[in-house]
């Protein structure tokens, strides 16, 4: 047992060096981290419970969760009459752990709903600048190479809300649930683009959806023929319907409307087609009324998801700060976390795999005693790129238009435990 | 004392054969590492007239637009029946988001952006209409009625006649208010 004597404190306002977490005494800090706990005596009874009494169902085909955990899911909106179809739901940031969402919780954004794609009807046709124009069947697509990449996919929509005068009163999710991360495996698209024959003067590639809107975005040939998927399967799983079966383009890093859904036109162009949702919406206003257009990468960003809003802290005590983090330009390098509104920071530990434009992991100790405290967390990039304050954004960009907010986030802990968003 | 790793700089005698198995690897190993090179190639060509149908992709130089023709005045009956409902009598819509008139981008205040105060291209107004109205009917109208329905709401925004005819050749020519209004920032990748 660690006494709380002997964990050295990393910034103001009881953070705790992220070395605690690398197994040097600190394995029940979420639970039971404190000595007065391990030394009261338990009251607990301990017997045999009921389902240790009785077989439990065989095997199924397919897995359902539990029932116990059946509050776990999307924050949608209300659906609109006038818009059919169309709106997002959220990922619950907050109730979730590790850095992959599942698919059922992955976020959404339709513009027209969810299409009942019949893969055998569906083709996926390049045409335009090509040597020669091809069609391609879903089957014929489950034959071609297939890579996967792990990438987060972030609506540029996301988090805007906090350019608003006033702090809603919102959790993580509601705030910033139009991130997920998921296992993308598809179709380089550059094998597809070769095998049609790119032509002189094509510079952009125009990607339709088969979706009511059959909406459309385009996209840089340059970044086309980089690291852009025709993705078919997520997860493992072939893509669900919200997220674009039976194929979907994935544009890694980029804001998540280009990542054309229901994917079944690509059209090589000398410039882009001006959609309604490059020219009309997904663009940029600033204060001096110009507008930003084809503002494609996501910013370097964090989020701490516990404690977050509209959580409550129960107990005085150790906790885990812990939270995503990610960037549009690259890899997340470092995390850091302040609570005591910004004046001092303490590295946290980051925790992942792969974190090319994917979310990434972060945790630090924190010791909780009642005091009043304001939650930050602080990401930068392996390019340099640190996330900036709500008041850097708004003095660069104004707020005239809500894409690509990616400040700070601050979360205040009150006396009494509650947790509620806040601008510092 | 050699370590394994040095034993493979050791010099080895070059034969014919070990040339060919070199070059036959060397040959593998590139077919490999280009991306497209190991794909089973199996798209199925498609002509223009098979796609004229499909692709319904309009650029800003009017590239796309189909035949036909219409104006304002043959689009208010169009409007009336297919587009009034949410948007308006007189496309001031029902709420933020299907509001098509009015709002200036040197306002005080945030600008209200509508397709007359900031939509840079009128191509665009035919190619959303035409792939994705009316939301509860996407693809219903003619190419007509879309050439119709376009020519009412840029009337209804004061940026052609009433009786102005836009087809394929009039429509592209429109000088949008807020064209000269965005900034490219598509080379930041």
């Amino acid at each position: 047992m660690t006494s709380n004597a002997s964990l050295e404190k990393a910034a103001g306002n009881g953070l705790i060096n992220r070395r605690h977490l690398l197994g040097l005494g600190l394995g029940g800090l979420g639970v039971a981290a404190s000595s007065r706990v391990l030394s009261q005596e338990s009251s607990l009874e301990f017997q045999i419970p009921t389902w240790s009494r009785r077989p439990g169902p065989g095997p199924s085909a397919y897995g359902e969760r539990s029932i116990h955990t059946g509050h776990i899911g999307r924050l949608a909106g209300n659906p609109n009459p006038l818009y059919p179809g169309g709106g997002a739901s959220r990922t619950p940031l907050h109730q979730l752990q590790g850095t992959i969402t599942p698919n059922s919780l992955h976020f959404e954004r339709h513009h027209a709903g969810v299409p009942d794609i019949d893969p055998a009807g569906h083709q996926l046709v390049i045409n335009g600048l090509v040597r020669q124009a091809l069609a391609f069947s879903y089957d014929d697509l489950l034959a071609y190479p297939m890579v996967s990449r792990i990438h987060f996919l972030e609506c540029s929509g996301n988090s805007g809300t906090l350019l608003g005068d006033n702090p809603v009163d919102g959790t993580a999710q509601s705030i910033h649930g139009l991130v997920s991360c998921a296992e993308w495996t598809g179709i380089r698209l550059s094998t597809l683009l070769e095998e049609a024959g790119v032509q002189p003067g094509a510079s952009w590639v125009s990607a339709v959806g088969a979706d009511g809107a059959s909406m459309g975005r385009s996209v840089p040939l340059s970044k086309a023929m980089n690291d852009v998927l025709i993705a078919l399967y997520q997860n493992g799983e072939p893509i669900r319907p919200e997220q674009g079966y039976p194929m979907r383009l994935f544009v890694p890093g980029w804001e998540g409307n280009i990542s054309v859904k229901w994917l079944t036109q690509l059209k090589l162009t000398s410039g882009p087609s001006q959609f309604r949702d490059e020219t009309s919406k997904y663009t940029d206003t600033r204060p001096n009324r110009t507008s930003t257009q084809f503002t494609f990468p996501m910013g370097c960003k964090s989020v701490i998801t516990s404690p977050s809003g509209q959580m409550a802290l129960s107990r005085r005590g150790l906790y885990q700060v812990t939270g995503i983090a990610w960037s549009g330009a690259g890899a997340i390098r470092r995390v850091e976390v302040s609570a005591d509104g910004g004046a001092s920071w303490a590295d946290a530990l980051l925790e992942s795999q792969q974190s090319e434009k994917a979310l990434t992991r972060f945790r630090i100790p924190w010791q909780w005693q009642g005091q009043d405290a304001v939650l930050l967390s602080r990401a930068t990039d392996d390019r340099g790129n640190v996330q900036p304050t709500r008041q850097s954004i708004l003095a660069d960009r104004g707020n005239l238009s809500f894409y690509h907010y990616h400040g700070l986030q601050s979360w205040a802990v009150s006396a009494d435990g509650s947790v509620r968003n806040v601008y510092v | 004392m050699y370590s394994k790793q040095d034993s493979f700089r050791r010099p080895t005698r070059l034969s014919i054969p070990r040339i060919i198995s070199t070059l036959i690897s060397l040959a593998l190993l590139s077919s490999f590492t280009s991306s497209g090179a190991q794909a089973p190639s199996l798209g199925k060509p498609v002509t223009a007239s098979q796609l004229s149908g499909f692709d319904l992709i309009i650029q800003p130089d009017g590239s796309g637009l189909p035949a036909g023709r219409g104006t304002a005045a043959q689009g208010e009956s169009v409007f009336r029946t297919r587009c009034q409902s949410c948007h308006g009598e007189s496309g001031e819509g029902n709420s933020s988001a299907t509001v098509l008139v009015g709002g200036s981008m040197q306002s005080e205040g945030p600008p209200l952006r509508t397709v007359g105060s900031y939509w840079p291209h009128a191509t665009t107004v035919f190619d959303f209409i035409r792939r994705a109205m009316p939301a509860d009917a996407p693809k219903s109208l003619t190419d007509n009625e879309v050439y119709q329905a376009t020519a009412f709401v840029l009337f209804l925004n004061g940026i052609v006649g009433r009786d102005e005819v836009l087809d394929a050749q009039s429509l592209p020519l429109i000088n949008m208010p807020n064209s000269e209004g965005f900034i490219d920032q598509s080379h930041i990748q």
